[in-house]
């Protein structure tokens, strides 16, 4: 029977047990043994950068720069004299990376052309305070190590890191989650674009102070890695001295399954986008593993698997789409590779994206320049294949895999494909991989390990005291779970609890809640619901902050109007921070009414209703009534008065 | 227990380290008031504090804990680093030329050093091939370490040897040689070895690094890649400083040994010929000759090696105000040669008229060079200068001071006759003295004007 691999990708996913995420049960992780675990990044918001004196935070376009350098990076020994995996595979790439520099936020520093000035102090002390609210063991004198980035996101090659804790925990409602580190580094570089062997980055980021806190793959499903990631991030907020806004939280989410390897996650934006990722994640290990025994049954000799090649001559290729042009054709065998190459990985993509990804990072080597035996919908026709297999003098479970491009990177493009290939025996290989929108991710590197690190010889360790800790510990922001566990107390909505968290807004609301009795769920239903709501509708102007709102809440109670007036006076408030409070008052045309006032309007208001209506619905009466009142009523009187007003044995009698 | 098995600890924490029996390179569990940390203990800077225990993490990063929060700790195992850059044996290919690298210390290949927390080099045909395998492309290579000093520890006696290896080396017939170096004073010795080794057959090569090649951005690999290639390839035979053109991997210049200054503490591209034009931009894959005129290659041996240095020439940086008593403490301390740095055309106060006349009536050899580094000396614009000239003080051109100190000390060790010692001084070996400065011979741009920032944008800095 004919080969089709689209039936084979499709067989393959069944196999697998690949069920879309709406549909995974807690029991489906169980029992693929989901594992996995955050590496939570967050800017820290200091007037400066982290080991120089450039301004932090201060952001240009790509385009806009004063000077541009390149730079080449070679691989160099740990300090246990070892050379980094990563690091050697990054040197194959034989990239040139180009740094766009703006004089406004980047320095000689940046540039690795001078050499570090003192840790920026006020950084080190938010990452303190942090590390101690994540129960951190804090070291005794912080080191200051190199850690090796070939990639060029950082043009000295190596990003300045520091440990400052081991050791922690965060507390989720529902469960522990144990921490490993925390460290303070610095930011890298922007990318700009990356084509071919050219990288350009820019540097406006570079040096920014981050943290980085790591936990242990404690999750156990996709949903628990975004409550602990949710739970990280709210925690560095609740010191109020972290950067917020796009790109200054980030995370990278470890995942494994059971009998698979830790793959990283790179850059995950959004903590909403980490259920999808994980989930995945683990069926793409899965699906490699699967394959993994495919292969050991069909493969006899597996340490003596090796790839052939030939070269192919143009013209072989006839469309025109195909044409290589100047380049070199090589045409790879894969013995015992049929059904693999067009094997489920992830939703819409399988086994050969896994060599077609590491071509472009190692190889400089891009899609179209490549097809392979088992594309769903063929790009080749069988003659051509037949021609080149027989070449190739393949067997009937052989697949193969066309690539062409620059001569110079075809030899680094056959070891590629071989050494992923020799890797499916294994099962998963460790990997950091990039996240796409689409729940997917693609190879990024091989996944460093901790050969990368160097001592810092241009730092001296800086000692941390204990009176110095313990100052600092005196000073802390309550924990979360306190908070989460006050909010559940006050009877406040769940669904607020992440707009109060990631904004901070806990300790306002504690204040305005015991200086100026407003009622706690009212408080939180306003600020997580009307206020986020409020936030995304108007344009919010410069100048506007969360405290106003405790000026706003005082005065309503000095004014003695209730509170819930804030409602209305929320949009003008968030449109024109500089406005009094009168006059805001004024512009949403507010009067102060007597209940009295108030409840005559009834009568006119229930005859309008009834007006050429046989019968009338009391919900409807009450709510039409009420509808029309509310405006008068709002900061008067309390609406649950009105309504009991309406209803009362006074108007219904009618 | 020996010293070795504690490296580096002293007072607290090495009672600490001996109470508990823990060992340097061992595996240890560390219990304190601030939680328990786990790691490998390593050794320990010389210059750091005694109050810490440095430990590397399974993460791979070092911490340090504080000796007074020891509750107890406990060995649990012991892994010792082997550091090592990993040897390769340096292939030989026929038809390649033969270089000799002559090890001197500085940071072409370097490694960690526990001693001073700092880094120490490398080097050995092996190591570097390991470190830099594209050199096998360019020639044959042989290294000899003469010495390891740090750069600022460079001088005359070192200049001496480094003399007469070269000219040992070419004796026995190679193609070119390299000169690993620290950079602090590689335009020092690029002078003394101009001047002691004149009528060069072959290319002689200074090279070193700004960033130590522990650390995947440095300059190291590259510098070296070019001095090799200009040494075996290059038809330029003149003691040479070959260094980053820009601070961008992109080329490097060949610099005369005799106008070449460190210009920038940390810049990659910190050595900048000054008063001229350099002599050469260079590659991987090409030597592009900016100067028509230079000492041609050739296949004879007749180099000229004057291996002589005097220790007792030193130099006067001239400051306003500036006291007798300075110049007085020089010439009483035994010196026979200063070089003054002055300011200007090359001036100094009246105050120190007396304290120089002193000096030239107890035959000190005084010349004057620049502050301004740019700029030949004119001491006749001025009363003041004719004053000096006439009390013994000779101008020395557009000499470099450095060089200028260099060349008086080279022939100070070979004469003392003023007549001869002025001569030689005022006779150029190779370019110290230039008749004439191009008008880009001085290029320092300023950032902010407009054309400038144009510039600085389409060119790579």
């Amino acid at each position: 029977m004919q080969f089709d691999p689209k039936r084979n990708y499709e067989d393959s996913r069944k196999k697998t047990g690949y069920v879309p995420r709406e549909k995974a049960t807690r029991e489906v992780y169980d029992k693929y043994g989901f594992m996995s675990g955050l590496e939570v990044h967050q800017q820290l918001l200091t007037r400066e950068k982290l080991f120089c004196h450039c301004p932090a935070g201060i952001y240009n376009k790509s385009d806009d720069f004063n000077a541009e350098l390149i730079r080449h990076m070679r691989p160099t020994l740990s300090e246990l004299g070892e050379y980094d995996g990563t690091a050697l595979m990054e040197f194959k790439t034989r990239k040139e990376i180009v740094y766009h520099i703006n004089n406004e936020n980047a320095c000689t520093y940046e540039i690795d052309d001078t050499p570090p000035f003192p840790i920026n102090r006020q950084a080190l002390e938010i990452a303190l305070e942090i590390s101690l609210l994540s129960k951190l063991n804090i070291v005794g004198e912080v080191h200051i190590t190199r850690k090796q980035y070939l990639d060029g996101s950082i043009p000295a090659g190596f990003q300045r890191t520091a440990i400052l804790g081991v050791e922690g925990e965060v507390q989720l409602p529902h469960k522990k989650i144990r921490l490993i580190q925390l460290s303070i580094e610095e930011d890298s570089c922007r990318e700009i674009s990356d084509v071919g062997h050219r990288r350009v980055y820019k540097t406006d980021r570079l040096g920014m102070p981050l943290i980085e806190t790591v936990t242990y793959p404690d999750c156990a499903t996709p949903d628990e890695v975004k409550e602990a990631c949710d739970y990280i991030r709210f925690l560095n907020r609740s010191t109020g001295k972290v950067r917020t806004g796009i790109g200054a939280a980030r995370q990278d989410v470890n995942v494994s399954c059971k009998g698979g390897t830790r793959v990283e996650i790179k850059g995950v934006a959004h903590t909403k986008w980490i259920p999808g990722l994980t989930h995945n994640e683990m069926f793409r290990q899965w699906a490699l593993l699967q394959i993994k025994k495919q292969l050991t049954k069909k493969v006899k000799d597996i340490a003596g698997w090796r790839v052939n090649t030939v070269e192919v001559v143009a013209g072989t290729l006839q469309k025109k789409e195909l044409l290589p042009g100047n380049n070199k054709i090589v045409a790879i065998n894969l013995p015992g590779f049929k059904g693999v190459l067009s094997h489920f990985t992830q939703p819409g993509k399988m086994f050969a994206n896994e060599l077609s990804d590491r071509l472009k990072v190692i190889a400089c080597l891009e899609k179209p320049n490549m097809i392979h035996s088992e594309e769903l919908e063929p790009l080749m026709d069988e003659a051509t294949w037949d021609k080149i297999k027989k070449q190739l003098k393949a067997g009937i479970n052989d697949a193969q895999f066309i690539i062409w491009g620059d001569e110079a990177d075809i030899p680094t493009a056959i070891e590629t494909v071989e050494e992923r290939c020799k890797m499916a025996f294994d099962g998963v290989p460790p990997e950091t991989r990039k996240s796409l929108e689409d729940g997917t991710t693609i190879f990024e590197r091989v996944l460093p390990g901790a050969d990368r690190m160097y001592p810092d010889t241009d730092s001296a360790p800086i000692p941390l005291q204990n009176e110095y800790i313990e100052e600092l510990s005196a000073n802390l922001p309550s924990d979360i779970i306190n908070r989460y566990k006050q909010l559940k107390k006050w009877n406040v909505p769940e669904d607020t609890y992440t707009f109060i968290f990631s904004k901070n807004l806990f300790p306002l609301m504690e204040r305005i809640i015991i200086d100026l009795q407003v009622s706690p769920r009212f408080l939180g239903n306003f600020l997580g619901h009307r206020l986020k709501f409020t936030l995304g509708q108007y344009q919010t102007a410069e100048g506007f902050k969360f405290t106003m709102l405790y000026p706003l809440f005082r005065f309503l109670k000095e004014s003695g109007l209730r509170e819930e007036l804030a409602l209305r006076m929320i949009p003008e408030l968030v449109q024109h921070p500089k406005m009094e409070f009168d006059s805001i008052l004024n512009a949403i045309k507010f009067k102060r009414y007597t209940m009295d006032e108030i409840t005559d309007k009834i009568p006119i208001l229930i005859d309008k209703f009834a007006e050429g209506k046989d019968t009338v619905s009391e919900t409807d009466l009450i709510n039409f009534v009420m509808g029309q009142l509310r405006n008068m009523a709002l900061g008067n009187v309390e609406m649950k008065a009105l309504s009991d007003a309406i209803t009362g044995p006074r108007y219904m009698d009618k | 227990m020996n010293n070795d098995i504690f490296q580096g600890y002293k007072g607290d924490a090495l009672k600490v380290l001996q109470q508990y029996k823990v060992r340097v390179w061992g595996t240890a569990t560390i219990d304190t008031t601030r939680g328990v940390f786990e790691g490998t203990v390593l050794p320990r800077a010389e210059n750091d504090d005694d109050q810490h225990i440095v430990i590397k993490i399974i993460t791979g990063y070092n911490i340090g804990i504080d000796v007074t929060t020891i509750k107890t700790m406990k060995e649990t195992g012991y892994k010792k680093a082997n550091y090592k850059i990993p040897e390769k044996e340096f292939p030989i290919t026929p038809g390649l030329p033969k270089v000799k690298l002559f090890g001197t210390g500085g940071t072409i290949a370097s490694r960690l050093d526990y001693r001073t927390g700092a880094v120490i080099p490398a080097f050995s045909p092996g190591e570097l091939y390991g470190a830099v395998p594209e050199l096998a492309d360019i020639c044959n290579l042989e290294t000899e370490k003469v010495f390891a000093v740090f750069s600022e520890n460079m001088g005359g006696k070192q200049y001496v040897s480094l003399a007469k290896a070269i000219g040992a080396e070419i004796e026995k017939g190679v193609d070119g040689i390299v000169i690993g170096h620290g950079t602090d004073t590689l335009h020092h010795t690029g002078a003394a070895l101009t001047f002691m080794c004149q009528n060069l057959p072959v290319p002689v090569v200074l090279v070193g690094s700004q960033r130590s090649s522990d650390r995947p951005s440095s300059d190291a690999a590259l510098n070296l890649m070019h001095a090799m290639k200009a040494a075996g390839h290059s038809d330029i035979a003149e003691v040479m400083v070959c260094m980053f053109g820009p601070t961008s991997d992109e080329y490097g210049l060949l610099h005369k040994g005799t106008r070449v200054r460190k210009m920038h503490s940390s810049y990659r591209s910190t050595f900048r010929t000054i008063g001229d034009t350099p002599l050469a931009m260079i590659s991987r894959k090409e030597i592009t000759p900016i100067k028509k005129n230079y000492n041609h290659r050739r296949n004879d041996k007749k180099v000229k090696i004057l291996p002589y240095f005097s220790d007792e020439v030193t130099m006067l940086y001239y400051s306003p105000g500036m006291k007798p008593d300075v110049l007085d403490a020089m010439v009483d301390a035994g010196y026979k040669g200063i070089i003054f740095v002055g300011t200007g055309l090359g001036h100094v106060n009246k105050e120190l008229y007396p304290a120089i006349e002193r000096a030239h009536a107890r035959g000190v050899h005084m010349f004057m060079t620049l502050q301004t580094i740019w700029g030949y000396v004119q001491m006749f614009v001025y009363d003041t200068g004719r004053d000096m000239m006439a009390k013994g003080i000779i101008p020395a051109g557009n000499m470099l001071p450095e060089v200028a100190w260099v060349k008086l000390s080279w022939i100070l060790g070979q004469t003392n006759d003023p007549e001869k010692v002025k001569e030689m001084m005022l006779t150029p070996v190779n370019d110290e003295i230039t008749l004439r400065e191009p008008y880009n011979g001085y290029l320092v741009y300023q950032g902010g004007v407009p054309e400038v920032e144009e510039f600085i944008k389409k060119v790579h800095k």
